[in-house]
């Protein structure tokens, strides 16, 4: 006997916002529905087989005129190495001066992306 | 001292004014900022979502105002920090700006022309009227962003919001990335004013719940929050007794609602907007007051700082337009404008007041509507006549809505004619 | 074993202290709190009362009018705002003015000066925003307003200028009699002295009743909930407006502060717990109801927080002041509840007189009577402003945006004798957090000043006592 689950979203696609429901068969998408339009079935289906978030968060700066600096993935990243991530920050000391766009974590929790400074901090 | 302008903050829209003024021929103008740095409240959000419409990517707050604080650095835009501006009065045709800061002491500033670029602050918990005690642990969302975004400290370990506001939504996502357990978000309406991107990504990714129509009834704790107790609400917003939960925790945030921060506003004797608690404008953004201009969320609160970015260029040229007939001393017109008002959903409009002489080709009319709304229409209408008709999916009080009025449609209107935005269903 | 330790830094044990201080005497003044006015004197309606509410012949009534009338030299001395805005007792119903009579015969039997009794339209030319429903009222012009904060505070840190010391943190726990005098218990060690006051607020029973070892006083804390309005409706009115109780039961006050705040309260609770300090939302619905039967229209959208208080009620409804029977060097300063603000100051010429009689103390020759208030950039004229600032630049940055506090207020009230040291501190001394955003965005720079300042990491900086740390780690700590 298959086993059916159905999941339920809400589309950020647009602020229409639809109920999107999502059935699945033995863990595949067989029928998407309350979509109005066809990205509805598209943000579905990334969030169930692919779902990548942009993490932002902060690591600690030494000598600088803030104590930390605020950080981003370059891209998204898997959405459940979010924490992962958020850890692999903890440890991450960064020297003044930093810059917007410097790399302050190469290659993220194994996922080939980049951490980067998102704020300047000057050294003092 | 003597400046042809003067703008009151440096953040989003104090920028982006400056920037479109100096652009726009006026070199002799000032930005004071109370802060020890350009860039204002987009400094602690470090979250990303911003510039989709300006820059066509997803920038993070410092990022999105690093790009104005460039191009303020590269047009050679002066500007005072650490500056705080603390009484505005009027001689004449002049403005007096009266600032105080540890380089300069108190010093005035005899202006042409302001732009009022303040921004908005936070609904405290005294606002709220929120039972209970009073014990170190509250804090507004905003707040706790500083705490956590600049100085890297945690404000709590364990955490409950009240209001679903982006600010909230986005500190919930933070502080549970940061290392602490955010057991719920209350929302007294039946509808969250946050975005949907928000709801979905700050809240539904980290499991958090979202009790729509809660509120807070109770605050344990001498001398920390120890618990908050939530309870639904009725249709009037009132407790339903029986429904009360006690959730332990040693904090609780605030996501209320913003006010617009129009102290100074207030000392020039600017008329402010009941609704907005913003100055009434012109189609320049110029308030009842000549030669002062207000933009940005001192104006009216904004979802999308974008938006703020572009109302804040349209009030840099046109002060600018205003200093060179100042300077140029071209008589003030006397003609009586269109009036713009709100009804049936609409809450108000900016801005509030069209004077045709002035009006470019088209003008952007930003408004909110109070609730929840599908497949609606947003009709402008000047007596009989129907101006514009505008099919909506979907509004929400959360989110700003804009629409677009030619100058083509409006001229054969009557001088003082009123424009009607409303919703029909 | 010490001349005098006092059991309390409330208002009343400040003033007591203060006047103590002009006296040859080594002088201790413990306090359970991290600060001054912390207990029942934080929380109250800041009125000085002009004295008809008391029975003739009562303390009450004769340290009230005496209160009343040292204030005005007070307030110059200790350089503290007090303004003599008169007051009001609103009589709504024809059948309240023998009770409005009552209260004129009282008040002229105690002393009070200028009384008279006003028609409703007379009422409404002296004080327009009065409501309709008025049909007479006792107007006292005697009656003020003053900082309960700035007076406890400012009376502490002449006190202590004068020699007086401050152990704050410091709870009593027990005391009993010994030979020459009595010993404390405290949560730091015990401690003895010849003479104890005890000004203990709503715990005023408990170290009574174990001198004089009997249940004699019992102090029902008596809760008050009160809302604080924004200073853009603070000229509402510009007396002080009580009722008389009307059939919402006893009045309310509606009155501007000294500060220029309109303020609206108190309720009236007997609660079992002397620190449970929460508001409630019938308390609050009950206050705006009744207050807004005193102005036309009350502008309670323009609230900026509620608070609520105790007092401490004796049961025999009276002050109890002096020293019990057979126990001489031990003096009460007990039940102080209203006008208990007003009467402070007497109190403490009474009982100092009583001591220092008791211990044959001489008065000081080198006694300061005056003490010079922190500076106030608010309030301070151009030209104060500049000099303000050339002397100390910290003056020009400002911290608290909505009442215009600046760093240099904030750094004096930290180093000023009894100085401050929480948040909570900084804000009774500077209005730092008092305004409309209520500390929202003045609160972390605050923590930080007072963390440099103290020598401290930010995260020991406290809203008031031990466990009110606002910080409470670094970001991923948890993670």
């Amino acid at each position: 006997m298959a086993n059916i689950e159905k999941k339920e979203f809400v589309c950020i696609r647009c602020p229409l916002g639809c109920n999107v429901t999502a059935t699945l068969t033995d863990g595949e998408i067989t029928e998407i529905t309350g979509n109005t339009c066809p990205r509805g079935a598209d943000y579905v289906t990334k969030e169930l087989t692919d779902p990548r978030r942009i993490v932002t968060s902060l690591v600690r700066v030494e000598g600088g005129a803030l104590p930390v600096v605020s950080v981003k993935t370059a891209s998204d990243i898997p959405k459940g190495e979010m924490f992962d991530c958020a850890k692999a920050l903890k440890e991450t000391v960064v020297s003044a001066p930093v810059r917007i766009g410097d790399v302050v974590l190469k290659d993220v929790c194994g996922t080939g992306i980049d951490v980067v400074a998102t704020a300047n901090v000057e050294a003092v | 001292m003597t400046k042809d302008l003067v703008i009151i903050g440096g953040g989003p829209a104090g920028l982006a004014a400056a920037v479109a003024a100096k652009k726009a021929g006026i070199d002799d103008l000032l930005i004071l900022e109370r802060d020890n740095r350009l860039g204002g409240i987009l400094n602690q959000c470090i979250h990303n979502g911003f510039g989709l419409h300006t820059f066509k990517e997803e920038l993070t707050g410092p990022e999105y105002a690093d790009r104005f604080i460039r191009e303020a650095a590269e047009l050679q835009i002066p500007y005072e920090l650490s500056t705080m501006v603390v009484d505005l009065g009027r001689d004449g045709n002049d403005k007096i700006v009266t600032a105080m800061s540890r380089e300069r002491g108190i010093f005035q500033i005899r202006a042409k022309s302001v732009i009022l670029a303040m921004g908005c602050r936070e609904r405290p918990r005294g606002a709220l009227n929120i039972p209970g005690m009073r014990p170190a642990g509250i804090y507004t969302a905003g707040t706790a962003q500083r705490y956590v975004n600049i100085e890297g400290r945690m404000p709590g370990r364990t955490v409950v919001i009240l209001g679903s506001g982006d600010i909230g939504l986005i500190m919930a996502r933070r502080m549970t990335l940061e290392g602490a357990k955010v057991r719920c978000v209350a929302e007294l309406q039946p509808y969250s004013g946050g975005l949907k991107r928000n709801i979905a990504q700050c809240l539904n990714d980290f499991d958090i719940p979202l009790l729509l129509s809660h509120t807070v009834v109770d605050i344990k704790g001498k001398e920390r929050v120890e618990s908050v107790t939530i309870a639904q609400v009725d249709e009037h917003l009132k407790p339903i007794p029986g429904t009360e939960t006690e959730y332990e925790c040693d904090t609780l945030l605030l996501s209320c609602g913003l006010l617009p921060e129009n102290e100074l506003s207030g000392k020039l004797g600017v008329p402010l907007s009941r609704v907005t608690g913003g100055p009434l404008v012109n189609e320049s953004f110029e308030t009842e007051v000549p030669g002062v201009f207000a933009c940005g969320n001192v104006l009216h609160v904004h979802d999308l700082v974008d938006y703020v970015s572009e109302e804040a260029a349209a009030a840099g040229r046109k002060a600018a337009e205003y200093v060179t007939n100042v300077s140029e001393s071209v008589p003030a017109d006397d003609e009586a404008p269109l009036r713009l008002t709100g009804t049936n959903g609409v809450r108000y409009t900016v801005p509030a007041t069209i004077r045709l002489s002035h009006m470019e080709d088209s003008q952007v009319i930003r408004f909110r509507v109070g609730s929840n709304y599908r497949n609606a229409t947003i009709r402008v209408t000047a007596g009989d006549r129907v101006l514009l008709e505008r099919k909506k999916n979907v509004l929400a009080p959360g989110e700003m809505e804009q629409l677009t009025l030619k100058k083509a449609d409006l001229e054969t209107l009557p001088a003082g004619s009123e424009i009607v935005f409303e919703i029909a269903m | 074993m010490r001349d005098v330790i006092i059991l309390g830094g409330g208002v009343t044990g400040c003033s007591i202290a203060r006047e103590l201080s002009a006296y040859k005497l080594d002088l201790l003044v413990l306090e359970k709190n991290s600060d001054v006015c912390e207990g029942t004197s934080k929380a109250n309606s800041g009125i000085v009362h002009a004295g008809y509410d008391a029975k003739p012949g009562t303390l009450k009534a004769k340290l009230n009018v005496r209160g009343n009338e040292m204030m005005g030299r007070l307030s110059e001395e200790l350089d503290i705002p007090f303004k003599r805005n008169g007051s009001l007792v609103l009589c709504f119903e024809e059948s309240g003015r023998a009770t409005l009579q009552r209260l004129y015969d009282q008040g002229v039997a105690n002393g009070v000066k200028g009384l008279e009794i006003l028609e409703g339209d007379a009422v409404r030319a002296l004080e327009p925003a009065v409501s309709d429903s008025v049909v007479a009222a006792l107007h006292a012009p005697t009656g003020g307003i003053v900082c309960p904060f700035l007076l406890t505070i400012a009376m502490a840190e002449n006190a202590a200028v004068n020699g007086a010391e401050f152990l704050l943190n410091t709870e009593a726990t027990d005391i009993r009699v010994i030979s020459g005098g009595y010993e404390i218990d405290t949560d730091k060690g015990t401690m003895q002295a010849k003479v104890i006051i005890n000004a203990a607020g709503v715990h005023s029973d408990f170290f009574h009743n174990r001198v004089v070892g009997k249940e004699e006083l019992k102090i029902i804390p008596r809760r008050g909930e009160y809302c604080l309005m924004d200073k853009n409706v603070g000229d509402l009115v510009s007396h002080t407006l009580f009722q008389l109780p009307t059939a919402l039961g006893k009045g309310v006050l509606v009155t501007p502060t000294v500060h220029g705040n309109l303020l609206t309260g108190p309720t009236a609770t007997d609660i079992p717990d002397g620190e449970d300090t929460a508001t409630t939302a019938e308390g609050i619905a009950e206050l705006t109801a009744k207050a807004a039967l005193s102005v036309r229209s009350l502008p309670s959208r323009s609230v900026i927080t509620s608070f609520s208080g105790i007092r401490a009620h004796e049961e025999k409804d009276d002050f109890v002041i002096g020293s019990p029977e057979g126990f001489p060097g031990f003096f009460d300063a007990a039940g102080i509840e209203s006008p208990g603000l007003t009467c402070a100051p007497a109190i403490g010429e009474v009982l100092a007189e009583q001591v220092a009689a008791y211990l044959k103390a001489e008065k000081k020759s080198d006694f300061i009577p005056t003490r010079k208030g922190i500076p106030n950039m608010a309030l301070a004229g151009p030209e104060e402003r500049s000099r303000l600032i050339a002397a100390d630049p910290r003056y020009a940055n400002v911290i608290c945006r909505c009442e215009l506090v600046t760093e240099g207020e904030i750094v004096e009230a930290i180093h000023r004798p009894v100085g401050a040291t929480t948040l909570d501190g900084v804000k009774r001394r500077t209005r730092a957090g008092m305004g409309r955003c209520q500390s929202g965005f003045c609160s972390p720079k605050v923590v930080e000043i007072l963390a440099r300042e103290l020598g401290t990491d930010p995260a020991q900086i406290r809203k008031n006592n031990p466990g009110s740390e606002f910080l409470t780690g670094y970001i991923k700590e948890d993670i």
